[in-house]
């Protein structure tokens, strides 16, 4: 009986946690479906109106921005191309850093890496004007190149591939090489599937990273052409529904991430097992 | 030159460890050769270095006819089994076995063809898609080898490869191991600290301390003549007894008994030693023992006891007798088997 009423107590803790988070995102939801008189006037809504089509196809094809010259379809786009970019290549860099860190024989591996590691003390805002320029010099500003490349090198997941090398037994570099395998094999036949899982996860982590950048977009981009979703969320101007219909929709692309991705990731983890 | 030939093999390792010392060894093609000593004494170094592994430090490494030294692992064609199997893990053991193949630019069905002969003659046909981790101790160890044959490699390498099984597994992989060997023909250098596992399994053994190689030579040479204190007390089991003595003008002084007419020319301090196996039992002999504890393993007896001095004396018996606890046994040395090292350099002297 005592555990009956601990454990619907958690339950109600737990319970009043999630509504804490949820309730205020169904408000934007439901009142994103009605028209702006009626927000106007009777404040946020509990309850679907049935203006969702109206409002949320308006949003995604009204041309916006100080020009007029950028659609929220638009703005989806590029924020996808900058998150996916930022993933693929952070993860792509990680791997082949840590690589290099665990397997080669670099003379003070082990400094360089926490020389790597303290970048993660120096965030981009902190060293904004100096990479601005690089970008400015090299002409990369209102580019997708720039803006991937400054914030896709990732000590965060250079750090987790390393942990996770320097646990995998040496026999099975020595077995392979016996099997014929140098080091580009063994890199893509044994650390690559290996570490698919950490893959996953950190895909994920860097897609929403790269996502919900905002600093360094609106810095980097004039023309309204290369405008992402989190810059909108600011920029927009417009009625309140529409607003509303817009941060919802920005919430969907890493909720789709995660759900897409996360069958590999929990497939992984239990095939390691 | 034989197949494998090492000359004045050493290895130190970065941190100044001197794992081997000017190891020089043959190994003819199609021997199977045991390297066998107490943990730490350097077998794995030495096998490493073979494998290219480990660089040598200085030496040379010939097999085949072709200097090793500087040839990557990958280009020498050597097979390793290790003693965790490094099986890997993300392949089912199809994939684990075409690997090397695979590897070699060698085209789908004949890979196919060969590892099904190899999964044949190891039994493991029936678990081909299962990944290692679905498998027990005893697959994964043929899987081990199967992924040493299959690659029909020049040698075959074995780093303590039984030690994780348990002990009537390990009898039965020996023998497979030994019955394995003869059919390919493959030469081989098996590492253990078993000595009973080196005694079965080797055409040859190579006994090694502190990096040295002590003797070599065929187990029952070895068993019958052991050149030094080490090697006499490392290969026998129960391992052979050792009394302190005196040498003098062919005299042998022990702790309550005499030897006369000994063989040699040596004078001084020295360790006899006896096995258990060469006493036997006999009216008015030399050693008196008194039984403290009796091991009955059915075919022999292993009678431990202690000798007038307290020091403390094994002799083994045949099953079929009885021997009481606390009774006095009166034992003769058999044929005169016993065996004089001296005792400051541990080398035989008779
Ligand atoms: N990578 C290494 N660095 C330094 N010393 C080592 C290394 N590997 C082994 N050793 C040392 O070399 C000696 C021989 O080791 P090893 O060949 O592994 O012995 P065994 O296989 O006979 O147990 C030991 O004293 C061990 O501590
Ligand atoms: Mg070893």
């Amino acid at each position: 009986m005592t555990r009956f009423i601990t454990s619907s107590f958690s339950h109600l803790i737990l319970l009043i946690g999630i509504l804490i988070m949820v309730v205020p995102v169904w408000m934007i939801f439901a009142s994103s479906t009605h028209t702006s008189s009626m927000i106007n006037m009777n404040g946020l809504q509990m309850f679907v109106g049935d203006s969702f089509y109206e409002n949320y196809l308006r949003v995604l094809l009204y041309q916006g921005g100080f020009f007029k010259e950028i659609t929220a379809l638009k703005m989806f786009f590029n924020s996808f191309i900058m998150a996916t970019g930022v993933a693929i290549l952070s993860v792509v860099t990680s791997l082949m850093a840590a690589y290099a860190l665990v397997y080669y024989r670099i003379k003070y591996a082990t400094l360089l890496f926490w020389i790597i590691f303290i970048t993660i003390l120096v965030p981009l805002e902190l060293r904004i004007f100096p990479t601005y320029s690089v970008m400015a010099e090299l002409n990369l500003v209102n580019s997708y190149f720039g803006l991937i490349v400054p914030i896709s090198a990732s000590a965060i997941a250079t750090l987790f591939f390393r942990q996770f090398y320097k646990t995998v037994p040496d026999e099975l570099l020595e077995s392979a090489k016996l099997d014929g395998a140098n080091t580009w094999r063994f890199f893509v036949d044994f650390l690559i599937p290996l570490s698919k899982t950490m893959i996953v996860a950190m895909l994920i982590f860097m897609f929403v990273f790269g996502y919900n950048q905002y600093l360094w977009p609106l810095l980097v981009t004039t023309s309204e052409q290369y405008w992402t979703v989190v810059m909108g969320l600011k920029m927009m101007s417009g009625s309140i529904v529409h607003r509303f219909a817009f941060v919802m929709m920005s919430m969907v692309p890493p909720i789709l991430i995660i759900i897409v991705l996360q069958k590999h990731f929990i497939k992984g983890v239990f095939q390691d097992k | 030159m034989s197949f494998l030939d090492l000359k004045n093999v050493t290895k130190i390792y970065p941190n100044g460890t001197k794992a081997v010392h000017e190891t020089s060894l043959s190994v003819d093609e199609g021997e199977f050769m045991v390297f066998v000593g107490p943990s730490g004494c350097g077998k794995s170094t030495l096998l490493r270095m073979v494998a290219g592994l480990e660089d040598i430090t200085e030496g040379d490494i010939n097999l085949d006819g072709k200097l090793m030294n500087e040839v990557d692992p990958s280009e020498r064609d050597v097979a390793m089994v290790f003693q965790n199997y490094a099986l890997y893990p993300h392949m089912n053991v199809y994939n684990n076995l075409a690997y090397g193949l695979k590897n070699r630019g060698i085209d789908k069905e004949t890979i196919e063809q060969k590892v099904n002969d190899a999964a044949k003659l190891l039994q493991i046909s029936d678990y081909l898609q299962r990944k290692p981790s679905m498998l027990s101790g005893g697959q994964r160890q043929r899987v081990a080898m199967g992924r040493a044959i299959v690659r029909n490699p020049k040698i075959f390498l074995f780093d303590e490869p039984l030690s994780n099984l348990d002990a009537k597994l390990r009898i039965q992989m020996r023998l497979e191991i030994k019955k394995l060997q003869q059919k390919v023909g493959v030469t081989s250098i098996f590492v253990t600290h078993d000595q009973v596992e080196a005694m079965t399994l080797a055409d040859r053994l190579a006994v090694i301390n502190n990096g040295i190689i002590e003797q070599l030579g065929t187990p029952i040479e070895i068993y019958d003549n052991p050149k030094s204190l080490f090697v006499a007390g490392f290969i026998g089991s129960p391992q052979m007894n050792f009394l302190d003595g005196n040498l003098k003008n062919k005299t042998l002084s022990a702790e309550g008994f005499e030897i006369k007419d000994i063989d040699s020319d040596f004078e001084g301090e020295v360790t006899l030693g006896i096995r258990p196996e060469h006493l036997s039992q006999s009216e008015n002999a030399l050693i008196s023992l008194k039984v403290e504890l009796v091991e009955q393993l059915g075919s022999d007896n292993l009678v431990y006891g202690q000798l007038k001095n307290k020091k403390d004396f094994c002799y083994r018996c045949p099953g079929n007798q009885t021997i009481e606890k606390g009774s006095n046994l009166s034992l003769n040395i058999e044929n005169n088997k016993y065996y004089i090292f001296d005792k400051s350099t541990g080398k035989r002297v008779n």
